[in-house]
């Protein structure tokens, strides 16, 4: 199936969890979060949330700014 | 390293000393330094690490982006070996509902509940949209944040942010990055004089002389970026922010001269 992380179509095994989709992008074990179609999940949560097709996952971290 | 003042001989007397006891207070944290120092601008993190020592700062900003796989080192590593608080930001947004997400984004990413609040009108300003602004704070402050606005040098507004339930409130001295100084110290006075919460001055800053101003007006704390990032020598700059800082918090305590029309002599008159 197609999920879209951070703007960039991936093709995904189906029933990816979130922690897998978020370990395409970032290995980063602290500093990291995740919004799934706009709502923040908190990272304990990670492998129990179940993509499906089409899902939009934000994968963010702390950059130079301010 | 403290400032040594005082001929040789006479009372050593360091800075230090006189501000021992006068911590900043955000959030219900101390604080020893009242300069704040944003991550943005830097040309890379080694100048940027520099710069956050010489400027002493104890707490710093930093925007929440995608992640880049691509970028090696992270501003997140050059902080934590400091040993300074990570502070936040919600730049780039445009609507209360971005600044919301994107606070609870950063809470998540960073484990810290304070946030410094920007929600901009538009990309060429970048002022503060009144409106999102006051709706986003009050949503943050009930969902338990430490909310520090950016806001309009209005005192108005202020009052509505403190009342609210901001735990400061930072009024813009000149647009971001502008580096044109405080163009209303007047509205700036009537923020400290009304605000129970520090009034932080947010932006603007150009060069040192604008940060001790700000001091001056009564301002709790500086909070700059590119005025030191974007400086020729970095380093340098924050060891002139940091003295400056320190310069207009010892001046407003101390409380200035009133202003003359003519003058008053200083020396006795001549007799005899």
């Amino acid at each position: 199936m197609e999920i879209v992380i951070n703007g960039t179509p991936h093709q995904v095994a189906k029933n990816l969890s979130l922690d897998r989709a978020v370990s395409l992008v970032s290995q980063a074990p602290t500093g990291i979060a995740a919004a799934v179609n706009g709502e923040v999940v908190r990272r304990t949560s990670w492998p129990s949330i179940v993509l499906s097709a089409g899902d939009e996952v934000e994968v963010l971290t702390a950059v130079q700014g301010g | 390293m403290g400032i040594q003042i005082g001929p040789a001989g006479s009372r050593e007397a360091d800075v230090s000393e006189w501000l021992a006891d006068d911590p900043l207070v955000l959030g219900g944290q101390k604080f020893g330094s009242r300069l704040i120092m944003g991550t943005g601008g830097a040309p890379s993190l080694d100048v940027l690490g520099r710069a956050l020592t010489a400027a002493g700062t104890e707490l710093t900003t930093v925007a929440i982006r995608r992640v880049d796989p691509t970028s090696s080192g992270s501003v997140l590593d050059v902080v934590a070996e400091r040993g300074i608080r990570l502070l936040p930001n919600t730049a780039g947004c445009f609507t209360a509902a971005e600044a919301v997400r994107t606070a609870r984004l950063a809470a998540e990413a960073l484990g810290t509940s304070w946030v410094k609040l920007e929600v901009i009108a538009d990309e060429v300003t970048l002022l503060p949209d009144p409106v999102e602004l006051l709706d986003a704070a009050e949503q943050l402050v009930s969902d338990g944040f430490t909310v520090l606005p950016y806001t309009n040098d209005d005192p108005v507004l202020a009052r509505r942010l403190e009342q609210a339930g901001c735990a400061a409130v930072m009024p813009l001295g000149a647009p971001i990055g502008s580096g044109l100084g405080i163009r209303n110290p007047h509205n700036i006075e009537l923020m400290v004089q009304a605000a129970s919460v520090p009034v932080i001055l947010d932006a603007g800053i150009g060069t040192a002389s604008d940060a001790a101003l700000a001091m001056e007006l009564g301002c709790a704390a500086v909070l700059l970026a590119t005025a030191v990032t974007r400086a020729r020598d970095p380093e340098l700059m924050a060891a002139a922010m940091r003295s400056a800082v320190i310069a207009g918090r010892l001046a407003y305590r101390a409380g200035r001269i009133p202003k003359r029309r003519y003058a008053l002599a200083s020396s006795p008159p001549v007799t005899g």
